[in-house]
């Protein structure tokens, strides 16, 4: 029972908690499906799924900063695909310069990403062949067609990429050709690419950036890198502004709180069946600080064992995640590290109980049957 | 001090102690005197809630008298501190409980060496003087087995290796045979006498089970919290000593 509800406790703290830093990598997934070291967005601009466009100007003003070695347009929107059937599916489109190809997929399982270049063509990820296939017998594949805003678009690539946030796959095409999909408004820029100059860290070029133009400059790092780097941006403003945290954390403080019921009871009743033995050790000699140690261990090897077989069932939950591609699931080290020290100090609480009634356990009592 | 059988090794002089508060409060030892000696079996024997298991816990230490007394070992037992009285407890008393009170978890052996442990002997060599006391107990061949395996009086066995392991001067049995059958009890009882007896070491019984008079040395009896009549009793057989080392 004990080991129970540590597994339990541990499965719904590091489960909750690697889904929650896997919904908050996903926040983030266009920067890291974009791999451009600097983005350059509008001055209010706190998170990368928040577009406030930008003017087509802009990228010749980032060009212009001494310390930006190259600068390319960037549009990312969410469209709806139609398929032959009349179906429609939502997507991320990525809009990139066709010249350079910069922020283009990293990876490509098929095609070339060059044929952008051809007319009205899109490469698309892993999971859009999933999404964007009417029959599953007969997925999708180079040289399929189908519409973006009624202009067609011809699948000449796919590539690997991590999933968006909402959920739909990416589409890249060429940035002029993302604007002919996307219903026209005054700006359509959503953002500058850029890269610093040889010698230049990007954190200075950023500086520069954000100095000279007005613009807002970030580095596209990784999560706690650096202090300006777009995916701590991205990651605090959901942490912040949406209901997300407090609903894991929920879930994640009722796994404490079932632990510590459910540890606390069973070990206080462990130990209360067990007063008779403990007491016959007590009266035979052995003192309260060699049995509280006593305790303190066995309390810690449950909680040893719960937790570890609460990680083997995540790791089995985490794996057919990967597998599905969600829910999202990442798990760094810090998350089994600190449901370590919470199933112990679980586990400690529980040993506390039990050494209280303990030691007020008079060991003459051992004599009253 | 020299006594029926050999040194006085317990001497309780005047103990007082009460139970409960206010109306509730019970006088269970009026006024106690009692002496054990070295070499002896003395029963403390009396009906249920003379007095006689309390008294039987501060000899053993496990309880503070309110007034009087007692000395064991030319130890004021009265006097000591709690961790000196658990240091004492572990070094020089051997226990025997009513209900045997073995650890279900772990094996025969293991049981028996607790009190080698407490006292910071090494596992390995706990283990071995404990198959030893199990041999001369007749369990020998049980030591890897779990104690339920056993039957109530093979566990009664365990215990008394377990009281004598780690060779205490003073052994201190509450009930011993009270969950044994008479025929179990009177194995139980002919054993521990061959094995616990010692020219150098006391052994103090508390029981109800007239039964197993005769293998006293000597009764003391209570009634109302106080030691009503003591007397020492002829063996039909002179008590056999078996020392440790020949265990």
């Amino acid at each position: 029972m004990l080991v129970a509800g540590l597994f339990f406790a541990t499965f719904l703290i590091v489960q909750q908690a690697s889904v929650f830093c896997g919904l908050m990598m996903w926040t983030t997934s266009t920067l890291k499906n974009v791999g451009a070291p600097i983005f350059v967005v509008e001055e209010r601009v706190e998170q990368i799924n928040e577009i406030n466009p930008l003017r087509d100007t802009d990228v010749s003003r980032v060009r212009s900063v001494s310390s930006v070695r190259w600068a390319m347009p960037l549009y990312s929107g969410i469209q709806r695909v139609r398929l032959q059937s009349g179906s429609f599916k939502t997507v991320q489109l990525i809009g990139i310069d066709a010249a350079s190809l910069a922020g283009g997929p990293v990876r490509m399982v098929r095609g070339n990403l060059e044929d952008l270049r051809l007319p009205n063509t899109v490469v698309i990820d892993e999971l859009a062949v999933t999404r964007l296939s009417e029959d599953k017998k007969n997925p999708i594949q180079v040289g399929d067609r189908f519409e973006i805003n009624d202009i067609e678009a011809r699948v000449v690539g796919i590539c690997k990429a991590m999933r968006s946030f909402t959920g739909g796959p990416y589409l890249w095409t060429t940035y002029e050709r993302a604007l002919q999909y996307t219903p026209a408004s005054r700006k359509m820029l959503s953002a500058v690419i850029a890269a610093p100059l040889d010698g230049v860290s990007p954190d200075a070029a950023a500086e520069e950036i954000t100095r000279k133009t007005g613009l807002r400059a970030y580095v596209n790092r990784g999560f706690g890198e650096a202090g300006n780097d777009f995916n701590t941006s991205t990651v605090w403003w959901y942490v912040k502004n949406t209901g997300i945290p407090i609903s894991f954390g929920t879930t994640v403080v009722i796994g404490f709180i079932v632990g510590i019921a459910i540890a606390c009871q069973t070990f206080y009743a462990f130990v209360l069946d067990n007063l008779k033995h403990l007491g016959a050790l007590k009266a035979m000699g052995m003192t309260n600080f060699r049995l509280s140690l006593m305790l303190i261990i066995q309390s810690a090897t449950v909680g040893l064992i719960g937790f570890g077989i609460g990680l083997l069932a995540t790791s089995a939950f985490a794996y057919a995640a990967i597998q599905n591609q969600q829910p999202p699931f990442v798990m760094p080290w810090q998350i089994p590290v600190v449901a370590f020290g919470v199933i112990q100090l679980i586990c400690m609480v529980a040993a506390l109980l039990g050494i209280v009634r303990l030691s007020l356990y008079e060991p003459a009592m051992v004599f009253r049957a | 001090m020299n006594g029926p059988a050999g040194n006085i090794v317990v001497d309780v002089r005047a103990a007082e102690k009460h139970f409960g508060d206010g109306p509730d409060r019970i006088h269970v030892l009026k006024q106690v005197n009692l002496q054990a000696y070295s070499g002896e079996i003395l029963m403390l024997v009396g009906p249920s809630g003379c007095g006689k298991t309390t008294l039987l816990s501060a000899i053993a230490g496990t309880l503070r008298i309110e007034s009087g007394e007692i000395d064991v070992f030319q130890q004021p037992l009265h006097r000591m501190s709690g961790g000196a009285l658990t240091r004492f407890r572990a070094a020089h008393i051997g226990f025997i409980f009513q209900q045997f009170n073995l650890i279900p978890t772990i094996s025969v052996a293991e049981n028996v060496g607790i009190p080698l442990l407490i006292q910071g002997v090494r596992n390995g060599e706990a283990l071995k003087r404990s198959r030893a006391m199990l041999d001369a107990v007749g369990l020998g061949d049980r030591w890897k087995e779990q104690p339920n395996k056993l039957s109530g009086g093979q566990q009664q066995r365990v215990a008394i290796a377990r009281a004598l392991v780690h060779e205490p001067p003073l052994v201190i049995c509450d009930e011993p045979t009270a969950a044994l059958d008479y025929q179990n009890g009177e194995i139980v009882l002919e054993l521990f006498r061959n094995v616990a007896r010692s020219p150098d070491r006391a052994v103090i019984i508390v029981t109800h089970d007239n039964r197993i008079f005769s293998y006293a040395d000597r009764i003391a009896r209570m009634d109302d919290g106080e030691i009503v009549e003591e007397k020492e009793q002829q063996h039909l057989q002179p008590p056999r000593f078996i020392h440790e080392h020949a265990l």
